[in-house]
């Protein structure tokens, strides 16, 4: 397993999601003969490269070609091996959806899709790398696990979750290097199962990948103005913490989601489903990319036009508290 | 088994083929199943290995129906060689069955995969191949497509892999009955099969899909040292009965008693 001392923390934090993604795959190949990397041609951008420096023979790159990733991951899972296949996070949903739909879905084969600089962390490379809609996708598919890691240490922890689950999983990586860290030290990440960041009465924040981090500062900031904001880390979104929502439902007058995704079929979907169906009714906000086409731009450019950083949500949440 | 029981094992499958399609009162895909017929029979009776009281033996050949809309043929070939009960058999496409009509993964009754969406079996034969050689050991992958199944482009994913990986131990049979759902494949999307697979690196034999002795001939030619090999069957689509051949009302339509009793008859008289 991976150690998790401040010192790797640290330098994680420094590497980014990917890369961390990468060591942590190079740890679990060494201690588990099933593991195999596979990439459409995107070994090096999935932190790939010392693993294909280090053990060639682990790494399987099937070209350009993300249908037949999915395809040929499926057939090293019926095998009993265990195939962790990797793309821009649009490349290994959308693009091969329906390879996605008959083998991690219908055959139910124990695949791990992993997606990289989902949401708008891609900055410049624009709307054809955004992943808007990896999540709307994967959570429709019965028996599919998705998980969003909110720090490089639940990357690490996403890993090894998902190699010990047997089953698909698809991870979806979002942030990038030099993002606020949520922990400091070694976590119990179960698949389903929320972290609470905060405490707090009136609102509760649902918070989703890189948006966990803004969530807990957006909490302190209400907090100084006499607000109590609880965050939830929901780092799996299927299968949701049901319980976890409900009890912030019947807690807080008002819900707040945020998550780097489309306001249509992500996290704030999942949650709203969840409510909607209780005899408690919060008021529900999601905060999210929009149903639209962004402008080009950076990463921190593309979350302001989003509205997802600290500023824009605390004043979102204080009107919403004060109407 | 010798050419004559061959023949004999083609007749009983194509007959259980009709009894089925008769007895679910639906539309099936009789078309593409018959001009099938004797590429698998054959395979099953004569080439592959397989244990019907052990599915699940780690060193059976494995066998994926890529055109998964003619397991008509399948699930009559898996009950000649004793997978499937007749009673199971008497379930196809009714409510609630595990034989519905693309074929759903149930190892136990000799299916390896779940299939329907074109072009994707020929993916995941690549990836059981790829794992056979990575484990070491030493059992044949065999992938059955459609000639029109070959307009998906997954299929050329798939292919150009299967090369680049020297997958000897991967057989690709094409069922290339020249017709496909709208019609002739030659005024839809004409490809030259043979050339297209052979520039991707594929050894490439072209057969009589209907002759047993050729088929066999096929199957048995060893395949070249680190090229994945692709025997492309030339078949009628309907092949035996009359009234389907070339017939392309018959990719998916519904037998009357009537067209059914015919049907038999002409099938007997063929034999």
């Amino acid at each position: 397993m991976m150690e998790i001392t401040a010192r790797n923390i640290r330098q994680w934090n420094r590497l980014g999601p990917r890369a961390v993604y990468g060591l942590a795959l190079y740890e679990l190949i060494g201690r588990d003969e099933r593991v195999y990397a596979l990439s459409a041609d995107l070994g090096t951008s999935s932190g790939l490269g010392r693993l294909m420096a280090d053990a060639p023979e682990r790494y399987l790159n099937v070209g350009i070609a993300e249908q037949d990733l999915i395809g040929v991951s499926a057939g090293l899972a019926k095998e009993g091996l265990i195939p962790f296949a990797s793309s821009f996070a649009p490349f290994i949903t959308m693009r091969c959806a329906d390879q996605v739909r008959m083998n991690m879905g219908y055959m139910h084969l124990n695949i791990k899709a992993v997606g990289l600089s989902s949401g708008v962390s891609v900055g410049g490379l624009g709307n054809s790398h955004f992943g808007a809609d990896d999540v709307a996708l994967m959570r429709a598919i019965p028996g599919m696990v998705v998980l969003s890691p909110a720090d490089c240490v639940e990357v690490v922890k996403a890993v090894e979750a998902a190699a010990a689950y047997e089953g698909p999983v698809y991870i979806r990586l979002t942030g990038e290097a030099g993002f606020p860290n949520i922990h400091n030290g070694d976590i119990d990440l179960k698949i389903g199962k929320a972290i609470s960041l905060r405490e707090g009465e009136d609102v509760t924040i649902i918070a989703a990948g890189s948006m966990a981090h803004m969530a807990a500062e957006v909490s302190d900031r209400l907090r100084e103005r006499g607000a109590g904001c609880a965050v939830l880390d929901m780092h799996t979104i299927k299968p949701l913490d049901t319980e976890a929502v409900r009890r912030a439902a019947k807690r807080s007058g008002l819900i707040v989601t945020m998550e780097e995704h489309s306001v249509i079929g992500g996290l704030g979907s999942a949650v709203a489903q969840v409510i909607a169906g209780e005899g408690v009714r919060p008021r529900a906000i999601s905060l999210g990319m929009p149903d639209a086409y962004l402008k080009n731009g950076s990463y921190s450019y593309l979350l302001e036009q989003c509205g997802l950083t600290v500023d824009a949500a605390t004043e979102r949440i204080w009107d919403a508290l004060q109407e | 088994m010798g050419e004559d029981e061959l023949r004999s094992a083609v007749l009983n499958v194509k007959k259980r083929m009709l009894t089925m399609a008769n007895a679910c009162g639906g539309r099936t895909h009789l078309g593409g199943s018959l001009s099938m017929a004797e590429l698998l029979t054959v395979l099953y009776k004569s080439v592959i290995r397989y244990d019907p009281s052990n599915p699940q033996w780690p060193e059976r050949d494995r066998f994926i129906l890529s055109k998964g809309h003619c397991v008509l043929a399948f699930y009559a070939v898996l009950a000649e060689c004793g997978f499937i009960s007749d009673q199971l058999l008497s379930t196809f496409q009714q409510d609630g069955t595990v034989l519905g009509a693309h074929p759903t993964m149930a190892l136990e009754l000799g299916i390896e995969s779940s299939n329907g969406s074109l072009g994707q079996g020929i993916g995941m034969a690549v990836g059981m191949a790829k794992a056979a050689r990575l484990k070491g050991q030493k059992h044949r992958i065999y992938v059955l497509l459609g000639n029109g199944e070959c307009n998906e482009g997954a299929v050329w994913e798939a292919a150009m892999l299967a090369s680049q990986w020297g997958l000897d131990n991967l057989t690709a049979i094409i069922d290339d009955n020249d017709m496909q759902s709208d019609g002739g494949s030659g005024q839809i999307v004409h490809m030259r099969l043979k050339d297209i697979w052979e520039s991707f690196g594929w050894d490439a034999l072209e057969i009589n899909g209907h002759d047993v002795a050729e088929i066999l001939g096929a199957y048995n030619t060893a395949p070249r040292s680190g090229h994945p090999r692709v025997i492309i069957g030339h078949t009628v689509k309907g092949h035996g009965i009359s009234f389907m051949e070339n017939n392309g009302e018959w990719h998916h339509n519904r037998l009357t008693d009537k067209l059914y009793e015919q049907a038999c008859r002409e099938l007997e008289a063929g034999a």
